[in-house]
């Protein structure tokens, strides 16, 4: 599914993220998320929400070919992950970051519970209302 | 304990010595957490009699076990000392980020004892906690540091910093937080001062434990879309709290001119909507909050550009109320300038309104402050705070508080000091609003409305949400004199109300603003902890724990009682001058009924003190005991 950014209706509360821990890894945090928001205080004053757009570049950057297109997304081998961080740098949104537990990237499943969750529909699924996604 | 992170965290900062403390499950249900633990740790941990800036004085950072879950506004954190204002007991609350993520490091609590023999920045990056020197950031503005922290130690990291004013153990200086929230009440921001904090920076990469995560995550997901149905979602949120600007002022409860008068001409130049034509970059929320009350903006002025959060109401009220200044770009500028300072705006703005106010009539000179100083002049302003802030001259007098200021000018001027029990008064004026008068009398902190509030209770006779109010406002029109009677009632339902929130780790004004149902507290709290609580029962914990911090300032401040729940004498005496509550004031003796009713409401006795059955009601036999009889 893809995804319409609103950042300016972004007011940084964080819900997405902790929507995003619990929906994909039953964790109750911010810090295991697969999207990012970027508070730029005191100037220019806003948020920038950094989400997967699923480019591939993480993928391509991997040298131990871990990353791989699997059913419309990025999914990681965690076996073969040998977590050198190479991907997170890759990431040209810089969205990707590492779990804090085993340093290897947290991969965007595409579930959009970050835009479910979102009080202020900062985060959009292209084409779909927000009835469509709780069905 | 699920919900809870289980862990106290102890520092003794004179030693270095951290302890790493279980949650003891007896102070979790007894007082469940956020001020409930703040009020608990220190009636027993804080040694009787102590000075506020005695070293011993405990610093308590709380949480509540709903704090950092996902459900509506699960960020507020809870700070309380002995307070440098009143000598009492002393909690003030803030939003933002901090607290959830020191849950997520490991902490539902800390206590800072001691002091640093030489400044530092106290360090918390989830296991690891050290103390690190602060170097020349000490005497850095409060959001100059939280950036350059910031930019030092990466964007994952939490900051509470304190200003100038927290240094040089100004009275009310504030601990800030986000680049505009503060924990902005009762001088907490001079304690860790007095222990020497520059900041504390927390890192926090673990997660909470839920009862029912699966539960918890279908009932966040129908709060949420509950608090979207309300009317208050779309009509209250865009201004947020200063949206009751226009309210506040129609029914004549605006202070103004340091409540010379309680209406304000040029409201409509300062408030929600002004905010949102011409300052407005960005609604800013606390964690996981749906209604953001932060407006972040930018505002010029003749003192130059400022970005700032806020105004929101209370700066407005006493800024562009109190002290007068006449546009939002005024009361921005001046917001900006206390948040930078680490000074709080609601004391700062009634106590450069009682400078100015001594100037107008002679009882402080120009030599003495250092020019000449006028209500509604921006300059006359920022020169007061900025002396305050760094004990400049007469900043030093200032710095102590409005009561002790006047104790020690004299003339007079304790008439016209507003506060109760040295903590300066928020921004309602009540001189025609009898619930609200005592609300203020009676708060447990000195002066403040988040303790209960009944304006609207005093004005339209019934408890409708802050939303309801403001949407049926709308005229400015002469007002009967409100009838002293049967007011307790009302104000203690509110007492433990509003503070219920406080236990929980978690904003109220979802609730109070915008009618969203308690039985969702109910439900989400039953869904974290796996304990059943009714809100019967919340309320209940609740009037424990109003009973308990009055006992710590009983125990605290000699010769406390009736005496310390008095307004100034200008909100009894001087009628009202003009606007819809011309003529009115509340006379010595009905102020006087006020307390009889509530006292005798409360268990306490004619001075004010909580009997010892009353105690035992509550299950505080041990604090019975340990008051002086």
């Amino acid at each position: 599914m893809d995804f319409i950014l609103h950042h300016e209706r972004c007011s940084g509360c964080r819900a997405c993220l902790l929507a995003c821990s619990v929906a994909n890894f039953r964790e109750i945090t911010t810090a295991k998320a697969a999207l990012r928001i970027e508070p730029r205080f005191p100037a220019p004053g806003d948020y920038v929400i950094h989400l997967c757009d699923r480019c591939g570049d993480c993928a391509e950057a991997c040298p131990e070919e871990a990353i791989e297109w699997r059913d419309g997304r990025y999914v990681l081998r965690q076996e073969d992950c040998i977590a050198c961080g190479t991907c997170i740098d890759a990431c040209p949104n810089d969205v990707l970051r590492a779990d804090p537990k085993t340093d290897c990237p947290i991969l965007c499943t595409g579930c959009g519970e970050c835009a479910a969750i979102c009080p202020r529909d900062a985060i959009e699924i292209a084409g779909e209302t927000l009835e469509e996604v709780y069905a | 304990m699920k919900g809870y992170a289980g862990t106290i965290l102890r520092i003794d900062l004179g030693s270095g010595r951290i302890e790493k403390q279980p949650l003891p499950e007896r102070l979790a249900e007894d007082y469940i957490g956020g001020r409930g633990f703040v009020a608990r740790l220190m009636w027993e941990e804080l040694p009787p009699g102590i000075d506020p800036f005695d070293p011993a004085n405990p610093f308590i950072t709380a949480t509540g076990p709903m704090s950092g879950h996902l459900l509506p506004a699960s960020g507020k954190t809870h700070f309380g000392c002995k307070s440098p204002a009143t000598g009492g007991y002393a909690d003030s609350n803030m939003g933002g980020h901090f607290g959830p993520t020191l849950k997520y490091a490991g902490y539902d609590a800390m206590v800072l004892t001691g002091a640093a023999a030489e400044p530092g920045l106290l360090v918390i990056d989830d296991d690891a906690v050290e103390i690190q020197p602060a170097g020349d950031l000490w005497g850095a503005g409060s959001l100059t540091l939280e950036k350059r922290l910031k930019e030092d130690f990466g964007e994952d990291f939490e900051i509470l910093t304190i200003g100038p004013a927290g240094e040089n153990l100004v009275r009310f200086a504030c601990i800030s937080h986000d680049f505009g929230r503060q924990a902005g009440r009762t001088g907490i921001g001079a304690v860790l001062g007095s222990k020497r904090i520059k900041a504390v920076l927390v890192r926090g990469t673990g997660s909470l434990e839920a009862h029912d995560l699966e539960g918890l995550f279908a009932a966040a997901k129908r709060a949420y879309a509950a608090v979207r149905e309300k009317p208050g979602f779309l009509g209250w949120t865009p201004e947020g709290t200063a949206g009751i600007t226009n309210w506040v002022n129609e029914v004549g409860a605006f202070p103004t001119r340091n409540f010379q008068t309680s209406f304000s001409d040029h409201y409509e130049a300062i408030n929600g909507k002004a905010i949102l034509e011409r300052l407005k970059v960005t609604d800013k929320g606390c964690f996981c909050c749906p209604t953001p009350c932060g407006k972040y903006g930018r505002a010029r002025t003749s003192l130059g550009q400022v970005e700032v959060e806020g105004p929101e109401f209370e700066s407005i009220a006493l800024l562009g109320g109190a002290c007068d200044l006449q546009t939002i770009e005024d009361v921005a500028h001046a917001n900006h300038v206390c948040d930078e300072l680490g000074l709080d705006t609601i004391s700062g703005g009634v106590v450069a309104a009682w400078a100015i106010e001594c100037y107008e009539r002679g009882i402080l000179s120009r030599e003495e402050i250092g020019r000449e100083v006028r209500f509604g002049d921006l300059a006359s302003v920022v020169h007061l705070l900025e002396m305050t802030a760094r004990r400049e001259g007469l900043g030093d007098l200032l710095a102590e508080g409005s009561k002790r200021a006047a104790e020690k000018t004299g003339q007079g001027s304790l008439d016209f000091a507003i506060q109760v029990k040295g903590l300066e008064w928020s921004g309602y004026e009540c001189r025609n609003a009898p619930g609200m008068m005592l609300s203020y009398m009676t708060a447990d902190v000195g002066a403040h409305h988040n303790r209960s509030w009944v304006l609207g209770h005093d004005v339209v006779g019934s408890a409708a949400s802050v939303h309801d109010l403001i949407a049926g406002g709308g005229e400015v029109k002469k007002l009967p004199k409100a009838v002293v009677g049967g007011q307790a009632k009302n104000v203690i339902a509110s007492q433990h109300l509003r503070p219920a929130f406080d236990l929980l780790g978690i904003c109220r004004l979802q609730f109070m603003e915008l009618g969203f149902e308690v039985e969702h507290y109910e439900e989400l709290f039953q869904l974290c902890t796996g304990r059943p609580l009714t809100w019967q029962e919340l309320l209940e914990t609740s009037e424990r724990v109003w009973n308990l911090t009055r006992s710590v300032s009983v125990r605290e401040v000699p010769g406390f009682g009736r005496a310390s729940d008095y307004p100034p004498a200008r909100l009894m005496n001087d009628p009202v001058p003009n606007g819809p509550n011309e003529g009115h004031c509340l006379s010595r003796e009905e102020v006087d009924r006020l307390l009889d009713e509530y006292y005798d409401a409360r268990g306490w006795d004619r001075q004010g003190r909580p009997t010892a059955e009353t105690l035992k009601r509550l299950g505080l036999e041990d604090v019975a005991g340990g008051l002086p009889r």
